[in-house]
This record gives structure tokens, sequence and C-alpha cells, in this order.
């Protein structure tokens, strides 16, 4: 105890610069939006009037609340298995060890290096349904591609969001298991193989086991990173096509230029302040229900 | 059957062309009477105990032993079964339960083992198993796999850089040096008439003495003699001065330096031993004497 005391000046200045950064840009913050959340202000912000914890459950009541959830969960459930699976079996092939391989890793993991803002603009001309690349190939097996365009559909705009989020999440998946793959002894494949194991049990008993704790994190991560999609919406779809709003994820429905509470800073924090509860939510229940499965290793 | 050599010597190699996970690039592989060079693993009837044991870590112990015969698609209760026998044998019937990660370096060494002998395979191959362990344990672990090898009464082929090991487990020990084969025999035969003088070098503590061409014998052989076999006598034909004298209480080495090179003498703790500085003469029976060819170092009779 006493040892501790004296450690804890060196303590605090050792920690002091991490504290005030993260005190600075996420606790108060935090705690700021919790508050204004409380609050219902007018056009120009400066009028407020205290609505109390109740305003918490007015908004997350709201038809407009349920509805953009329901597109971020659903955004959510299209982009991380597809993602998972893609970033799996794109790094457990290009984990062979065959000529040239650094080129074709150098590729799967280049949208890391890739912002959402380019990642979208990219995909909005493939898909631009007048002079898009995507809609000139296929119009003839998916006809929406030209008329009216995958983004302007409203049954087709999400799954056009995802689309371009898979591919800007793949490299990030794609050097994440990858660095797992690469971290599995080599002596527990061979001796698979000398006990029998083909290459698909090898790959179920020895390289899932062993990777695991990389897919559990990849999950979390994307699926916080799909419940807070903002920039491929707002620069795809702007949270369109009206009037379905079909792409009108919370983040959007929070900060995007069209949202129906665009100008109420209070409606907005209160939102946000529930978008980071549910993906507390999210990310809690899969620590849960994976941690029985999960094997950190010795 | 013990593999022996230093480091990259291709011992490992040879091993693993044994247990299929590399194919000789010429030259066939025999298990029995069968040429198993193009026989899958899994075909060949071996099982092999990796230098890091190779364990599953997210298995259990029970789990770990019984994945081969799970792999073989042998009924869940057979597999226990046997399993638990095999566990029986190496004394980790208490740990079915536990993961690798929370047994000791023995048991996880035992744990390997156990996998090996559940599958009841023609050929056993160990590949360093015991270079993980603290030396007590090393020393109890060669007991127990001599053991295993008479109980078990199957081939166990094993690759070791330890002259120790080779010495007190092998049946027979194969000395390989460079990708080539020195040497193949009984423990005491490789020591007793090693065919090179590297084999005469790598086996025994400390090693054979050469002496430089031309001393007691024609100018083209090199005559070899172990330490042991140096007598001090009056009239010797050696003559060396004591430069270091080790005392390891049951014994004393002497390193001398001599013009037929340096001699080193293993003689019985006595009091008249001479002192540093000193100069002896030695003698050896003429039966004790191996002679290599100064060029090639192969043994001549």
């Amino acid at each position: 105890m006493k040892r501790r005391l004296r450690d804890a000046p060196a303590a605090v200045l050792m920690l002091g610069a991490s504290l005030t950064l993260l005190g600075v840009w996420t606790i108060y913050p935090l705690i700021r939006a919790i508050q204004t959340g409380h609050l219902s202000c007018d056009q120009t912000g400066r009028k407020c009037t205290e609505k109390g914890w109740g305003q918490y459950l007015d908004v997350f009541q709201s038809k407009q609340f349920q509805d953009a959830l329901m597109v971020s969960v659903k955004l959510a459930v299209m982009t991380v298995p597809i993602g998972l699976l893609l970033g799996i079996g794109l790094a457990v092939l290009a984990d062979k060890h065959l000529r040239g391989i650094g080129f074709f890793r150098t590729v799967f993991s280049s949208t890391v290096a890739t912002s959402v803002a380019v990642a979208s603009l990219v995909w909005f001309v493939l898909l631009q349904p007048e002079i898009g690349v995507l809609s000139d190939l296929f119009s003839d097996w998916i006809p929406a591609l030209k008329n009216p365009g995958l983004l302007r559909d409203p049954d087709t705009a999400l799954p056009a969001v995802a689309l371009s989020s898979i591919w800007a999440s793949l490299g990030f998946t794609f050097i994440v298991i990858t660095a797992g793959l690469q971290s599995v002894p080599k002596e527990l494949y061979e001796s698979a193989y000398v006990d029998g194991a083909g290459s698909f049990r090898r790959f179920t008993n020895v390289t899932l086991p062993m990777l695991s704790p990389s897919i559990l994190f990849i999950s979390v991560v994307l699926t916080t990173r799909a419940l807070q999609t903002y920039g491929e919406v707002a620069l795809l779809t702007g949270g369109g096509p009206e009037p379905e709003k079909s792409t009108t994820t919370i983040p959007y429905l929070i900060y995007g230029r069209n949202s129906i509470i665009s100008g109420n800073i209070g409606l907005k924090s209160a939102a946000a302040v529930l978008l980071f509860l549910i993906s507390l939510v999210f990310a809690l229940v899969q620590f849960r229900g994976f941690e029985k499965r999960v094997h950190y290793g010795n | 059957m013990i593999l022996l050599g230093p480091s990259g010597c291709g011992k490992s190699t040879l091993l693993r062309m044994v247990a299929g996970l590399e194919d000789p690039t010429s030259g066939d592989v025999f298990i029995g009477d069968r040429r198993v060079n193009d026989v899958e693993p899994k075909l060949r009837d071996i099982a092999m105990v990796f230098q890091s044991y190779a364990l599953y870590p997210h298995m259990t112990v029970a789990e770990n032993i019984e994945f081969p015969l799970k792999v073989r698609g042998v009924a869940k209760a057979e597999r226990a079964a046997a399993a638990l026998k095999a566990a029986d044998v190496l004394g980790l019937t208490d740990y079915m339960k536990r993961k690798p990660g929370q047994l000791s370096g023995g048991q996880r060494q035992r744990v390997a083992l156990a996998r090996a002998i559940v599958r009841d395979p023609a050929v056993f191959l160990m590949d360093e198993p015991l270079s993980n362990l603290d030396a007590k344990l090393r020393g109890d672990t060669r007991a127990e796999l001599v053991d295993l090898h008479r109980r078990l009464d199957s081939t166990f082929i094993y690759v070791t850089h330890d002259q120790v090991e080779a010495m007190t487990m092998g049946s027979r020990v194969a000395v390989l040096n460079a990708g080539q084969l020195e040497q193949v025999g009984t423990p005491q035969d490789v020591y007793d008439h090693p065919a090179s003088t590297f084999v005469a070098q790598f086996i025994g503590t400390p090693p054979m003495n050469l002496l430089q061409p031309g001393q007691l014998g024609s100018s083209d052989v090199r005559v070899g003699v172990r330490p042991e076999h140096l007598l001090i006598a009056a009239a010797g034909e050696l003559e060396g001065t004591v430069r270091q004298v080790e005392h390891l209480g049951h014994e004393v080495l002497l390193l001398t330096e001599s013009p037929a090179g340096r001699l080193t003498a293993r003689v019985a703790p006595h009091a008249d031993l001479p002192i540093v500085g000193e100069t002896v003469r030695f003698d050896v029976a003429p039966h004790h004497l191996h002679r290599f060819d100064a060029v090639t170092g192969v043994r001549v009779p």
C-alpha cells in the first residue's frame, strides 16, 4: 500500500498525456453528449428546453430512429459475415507459398489505405447507371443496374452501400487474418497431416480455432463500423432514395444533411448516445457469445 | 534406431522423409517391406512426436490424444477407451480435462507421446523430444522412453544431437555428418570401433585423442586413443606437459600438450597425481589404438 502511494505521482505523470487526450476527446464529449441529450433546441440551437431523461426513451421509440436502427442492423448483417468470409478466404489463399503471392497480398490489403470517401467515390462511379462500368457490363443480368441504378432503387440501395463498405473493409480484415495465420505454428499442421487429417479437417480443427481470437476481434470491429456507417451513405445515396429513406442509418440520422432532425442538437445527441449503447450491447453479446469458443493459446 | 549428428547434418530431414513431410530427391523409403515414397503420411502407419510437441492448444488433453483416432473415424466410445489406456501408460489420467496451457513441459511431452502411442503405429518418429525439458526431467523421461520402447516392442526412430541420449537409449545408432551417413551400429560398437575420425571425436566425452600423422605408426595414418586408455607409465611412448588438471570427483582429466598434439587422459583420482607444468609419460595397449587414413579420416584395420 505504502509503495503504491509513493509511486502515485510518477504514475500520474506518466499516464498524464494519455489521460489528457482521452479526457478531452472522449470522456468530456461523451458526458456533454449525455447532458445535451436532455435538451430540445430550436433551429438556431440557442433556445433549448430541458426535457429530462424521458427524451432518450422518446427518441428510441420514434419511427425515425427505429427505421434507422433497422437499416443499420441490416447493413451489419450484410457486411459482417460476408466481409469476414471473404477476408478469411483471401487470407488463406494468399498464405500459400507461391511465386508472386506477395503481389496479391499487396492487392488484397490495398483497401486499408483507401479512405471511405475514395472507396465511396469509386463505387459511385462503378455503379453509375449511365456511365458506370458495372452497369455496362452486367445490366443484361441485373436490369436494375441501368434502370434506375442500384443506388436509386429503394430495394437495392442498401446492398449497394454494403458492397462498397465490404470492399473498403476487406484490406483490414485480410491483414489481421493473415497475421493470425502466420502465428500458427507449422508443426500443428504437420502433426495433423501425419495423423491423417485432410486439408478440410486441418482447416476446421487447426486453422479456425487458432484464428478465433482474430475472428472475434474482426467481427466486433466490423459490426461497430457497420453500425457507425456514415460516409458511404452520405456520398452514395444521401440517406435515400426518398421517400423510403432506405439507407438512412443511425449516424446519417444524426449527421446527415437531409436528416429530419438535422437542426436539433438535443435530439442528435440523444440518438448518438443511444447508438453508443447499442454498439456496446452488440460488442458485449459477441464477446459473451464467443468467449467459450475463443482460444487464446498458451 | 537413433539418428545422431550435429545441427544441420540432415537428421531431422531424414526423419521427415520417413514421415512423408518431405519428398526425397532420390532414393527409396521402405517401412517394413513396403516402399512408401508415394504413400501419404496417414497410410504409412507412423506416429510422430515433435520437438515442440505440437499439441492443439484449444483441445483438452483427452481431445488431443483422441485426435488421430477421430480423424480416422473411430467411434467415440472406442476412442475414449483407447485414449484412457494411452494416458494410463504415461500417468496422465488425472489431467484429461486440462488444456495443454495448464500443463508443465514434462506433462505436455507425455501428452505428445500418448497421442503417438494411441495410434499403435508400426514406427514411432521422434524429433528431439527431450530437448525442451530441463536436465533432471530429461534424465527421467529418457529412462521412461527406454521402458516404453521395451513395453511397446515397436520401432522408434529417434533424432537427437545429444550423444548421451544416443548411447543410453539406442539399440542402434546412425551417426550423420553433413548429409552423409558415417556409421551405423550398436552404441558400444560405435564407441569401440568408430568408422571415421568424425565419429571418433563426436562420440565420447571428452572426445578421442587424435595424434598427428606419423606418431606411433606409419606416416599415412592418424592414430586415435580414448582418454581412458592413456595410462601413466614411466617408460611410456607418449610424452606430454600437463596444462590443466580437472577433478570431476570420480575421475580426473589431465589435459596435456605434446609433440603429437593435445592429449587428454582420464585417470583415477589418487594421491600422487602430476601437477600443472609437470611432464608425464603415457603408455597405450596396442589393441586400444584406432587407426584412420590421414587424408580421408576413414578407419583402417
